[in-house]
Parts: structure tokens; sequence; C-alpha cells
């Protein structure tokens, strides 16, 4: 349903007059919300020139901002592109009509998806700093990969479930009577399709991996939140410094979130068949931190 | 295994997921409440409320939790002074509270909007045949059928509540789970993987039941169309 059309008729002159007064109450509130923000920090001297000067000076983005976002785009990156591996080989693991791989791809998966990422964060952080495997100083960043990559995996394998099972049934079937086997059916017609109609919430995933990675800044990875930290701690601008890394994560995020809105308009007209994915998965992880 | 269940005398575990499951709980209310209202901005006819549902949702679900929940404590608490109790913890616990509502309140309104889009447009038409204005057709047509078609990703949007609870750690309430096990690792690293693993457990049992529930519950109270 489109809701804006339908849920009220073409306003009349008397419901024009209602929005209008309707609008200008909603805009007095929210300017009324935004003042009490902007004067309660100002009272705590959060809005003076020199709380936000320092983001004026280069060497404030050269040794914390951009490292920062350097290392969190580091982690975000290595993570996607480990996460699409592991799901691309649990998300046809899912699929395989060899009974014990099903199910156990299905138990790993449905596992992992129930365990908080920072649990796992934490536990391969200590596990791997303890036992010596890696350089005690690379224990974060490999903590967060894993723990990104274990969790996101497990989504992006339920994506590629839900779009192979959202394709029409003739393309397996077209797959067979050319004579291939059922798994390369799956590898040749079936995956490549499903990946295609799954890429808008792919790349919404992509988005719950850069916002996870702020994860990283628990167990002391230095990520862009790490540094906007210690910046704000030594220019006493904490605040400051907070929505800065806030705005930095918004504007990637929401840039991925048009693409991904776009590529969705876009592929509906030229994939075939049922929508991919139940939509209950997607707004699941979505959700994720 | 005497050595694994010396663990539970030393440290309280049961107590440290029902500190998880309470701030789950009252956020789970809040964001509830707040995104409820939100999605009515959404779809209501008037431009600055549509604005404002649209604005909130990019802000807080393009923002990590993470800095949410630091800015509770690094920022509202430390810097602001802002107390929402006496006592020191319950204070940092009611923020920790009010962060994690703040952040799902987006979801949960984006959870309703995809209930709304499954009521069909002939819902909406008769109920402005039969004469209710918005509000009207809202609460008594739309609402009813969109909150049961949402009964599905509200669910989600719990779960993934529940599970981000462990995030409050980033806002100094240090005697939920992910702190407890952090701090039990520590001085137990001879257990390490079975600490992981009672933890890790804990929260499947959370959740998948939660899970069960909710798609039992959505198939149930489908509206039968």
């Amino acid at each position: 349903m489109s809701v804006q059309q339908v849920l009220f008729d073409a306003p009349g002159p008397r419901a024009r007059r209602n929005i209008l007064i309707g609008n200008i109450v909603g805009v007095l509130v929210v300017l009324g919300i935004l003042a009490w923000v902007v004067s309660a920090l100002a009272d705590k001297g959060q809005l003076t020139g020199s709380m936000w000067s320092p983001f004026l000076e280069s060497r404030t983005w050269e040794f914390f901002i951009l490292p920062g976002l350097l290392n969190t785009l580091k982690a975000a990156g290595i993570s996607i592109v480990t996460s699409v591996l592991f799901g691309l080989i649990f998300g046809v693991g899912r699929l395989s009509h060899a009974a014990p791989i099903r199910w156990f791809a299905g138990l790993v998966v449905e596992v992992l998806r129930a365990v908080p990422v920072l649990l796992m964060m934490i536990f391969f952080w200590l596990a791997l700093g303890s036992s010596g495997a890696v350089q005690p100083q690379d224990a974060p960043l490999i903590a967060v990969i894993i723990a990104l990559t274990l969790y996101n995996g497990s989504v992006i394998a339920e994506l590629v479930r839900s779009g192979v099972h959202g394709l029409p049934k003739g393309q397996r079937e077209a797959g067979m009577a050319i004579g291939l086997t059922r798994n390369q059916s799956l590898r040749s017609i079936e995956v490549p399709q499903a990946l295609i109609a799954m890429l808008p919430a792919l790349i919404s995933q992509f988005v719950v991996i850069l916002k996870d990675s702020a994860l990283g800044f628990i167990i002391t990875y230095p990520e862009l939140l790490q540094f906007t930290r210690r910046l704000g701690v030594g220019e006493g601008n904490v605040i400051p410094s907070l929505f800065v890394a806030a705005a930095i994560f918004i504007a990637i995020n929401f840039a991925l979130s048009t693409l991904a809105t776009r590529l969705s308009t876009l592929l509906s007209f030229r994939t075939k068949g049922r929508k991919p994915a139940a939509k209950g998965a997607i707004a699941m992880d979505a959700a994720s931190t | 295994m005497e050595n694994y269940l010396s663990l539970f005398e030393t440290y309280d575990v049961p107590a440290a997921f029902w500190v998880n499951i309470q701030l789950s709980f009252w956020a789970a209310i809040w964001a509830l409440a707040i995104g409820t209202v939100l999605a009515l901005f959404r779809i209501s006819p008037i431009p600055s409320l549509q604005w404002f549902g649209a604005a909130y949702v990019n802000i807080f679900r393009n923002t990590p939790l993470t800095i949410i929940l630091a800015f509770g404590f690094l920022g509202l608490f430390s810097v602001m002074q802002i107390s929402l109790a006496s006592d020191l913890n319950l204070s940092l616990f009611r923020i920790a509270i009010v962060g994690l509502a703040l952040y799902h309140a987006a979801f949960v309104c984006e959870a309703i909007r995809s209930g709304v889009n499954t009521v069909p447009l002939g819902q909406a038409e008769a109920a402005r045949a039969i004469g209710l204005s918005f509000l009207p057709a809202a609460r008594l047509i739309i609402l009813p059928q969109a909150f049961r078609g949402a009964i599905a990703p509200l669910g989600n949007v719990l779960i993934a509540l529940i599970k981000n609870s462990t995030v409050a750690a980033a806002g100094s309430v240090a005697t939920e789970s992910s702190g407890l096990m952090k701090t039990m690792i520590e001085f137990r690293s001879d257990l390490v993987i079975p600490i992981f693993l009672t933890f890790a457990l804990g929260f499947v049992i959370l959740v998948i039941p939660i899970g069960l529930l909710t798609t039992w519950a959505s198939r149930k109270l489908a509206v039968a169309r």
C-alpha cells in the first residue's frame, strides 16, 4: 500500500488549514527540542569556538580522524570480503542435498546469529592475546575481523539461501534438463542469479559491518571512535569529537543505504520471479549494532 | 569440571544476564513507544512531522550503537553531568536504557512501517469511505492490522536489542554479561573456552525461543486475507 496517498483524502480547504496548523505546531515543537538541546550544550560551554576550532586544524585530521577512519575502513573492508566468502560457503552448504552438510551449516549459522557480536569479539581478543598465536598488537584487529565475519557471514548465508529459494523453479529444472548435476546447477545457474537479486540486502549488511566495526572501541582497537575519544580527552572537547565521529559514520552509511535503495529499484526491473529474502531476516540484521 | 563449577561460586553469572534482560525490557518498552509515534509521524499528512520522522530514522539507524552508548557515558554523564538517579550505577544503567531505546526506536519505526505496507489499499479506502479522518483511521483500522503484520520484524528488533544490550559495556554498565565475561576470562585464562561457551549458550537460550515465539505469533495473528 503506498501510504502517503491513501491514508487521507486529497485535502480540501478545511483539511489544508488543519495541515497548515499542524505543520506550524510541528515545526515549533521540533525547533523547541533543538533549542533545548542547543541551550543545554551551550550551558555547559560545549558550543564555544575553542571547542570546535580543533577541527579546523590539519593536525587533528592528520593524526586523529584520518588514521582512525583508515583503521575503521580497514577492519570493515577486510570483514566485508571474508563475510561474503563465509556467507557463500555456508549458504551453499545450507542448500546442499547431502543432509549432514545441510544440518551442520544450518546449526553453525543459527547459533552464530544468536550470539552477540561483542561477546565473540571479547573472546577472540583475549584468547588470541593470551595464546600467543598472533602478535599482541594485532589481536584486536584480528578479533574484530573474526567476530564480524562469523556473525555477518551467517546473515549473508541466510541471504544466499533465501535468494536461491526466491528464484523461479524453472531455473533449476532447466539446469537439470541440460544435464547439470544439482551442485553444478546451484553453482553456475542459481547462486549467480541469487547474488544479483540480493545485492541491495547485501549492501545493507555492509552498513551493519561498518557500524559494528565500532565495537572494536571496547576491545581497544584504534578505530575512529577510539581516536576521536583520545582527541576529545586531549583537547577537552569530548562532545564535539563524538559528534564529528558520528557525522562521519552517518555520511558513509547514508551513502551506502542510498546506493542500496537505488539498486533495489533498478534491479526490480531486471530480476524475474518472486522477491528474494524474507523481509524479517533483513530487518533483523539491519537492527544489529 | 570442578574447576569450571567453581566459577559459578566466584562469579554471579545469572545476575549478569538479569542485568541484560532488564536493560532489554525497559529499552524495548521505550523503543516501542517512541517508534510507534515516529511511524505515525512518517505516515501523517503533516510535512514537518514526516520530515522529522525520516531525519530521526536516518540519523539513528546510521550511527553505530557503540557511539550512542559511549556518548551516554562520556558526554551526557561525564561532561553534561546529567544524572537520572542519585545512585551512580543506577544512573549509568538508566542512561544506557535511554541510548538503547533511542537507537532501536528507529528500527521499530521501520518495522511498523513495513507492517503498514502489508495492509491492503482497500482498508484505508474503506476507512475513508465511512468518514474516518487520519487519526481515527490510523487508530481503528490501519495500526491494529499493521501491528499484526509487523510482529515478525518487531520480534527481530527485540532479538537484536537483547544481543545489543551487551554493548552497554561501552556506557560503563559494568555489571552486564559481556563485562563479566571479560573479567572472568582475565582471571581464569585457563578456562577461556568454557567461559565463552557458557555466555554464548545463555544468549542462544534467551534468543532462540523469542525467534520461535514471534514466528509462531506472526502466523497465528496474521490477518487472514
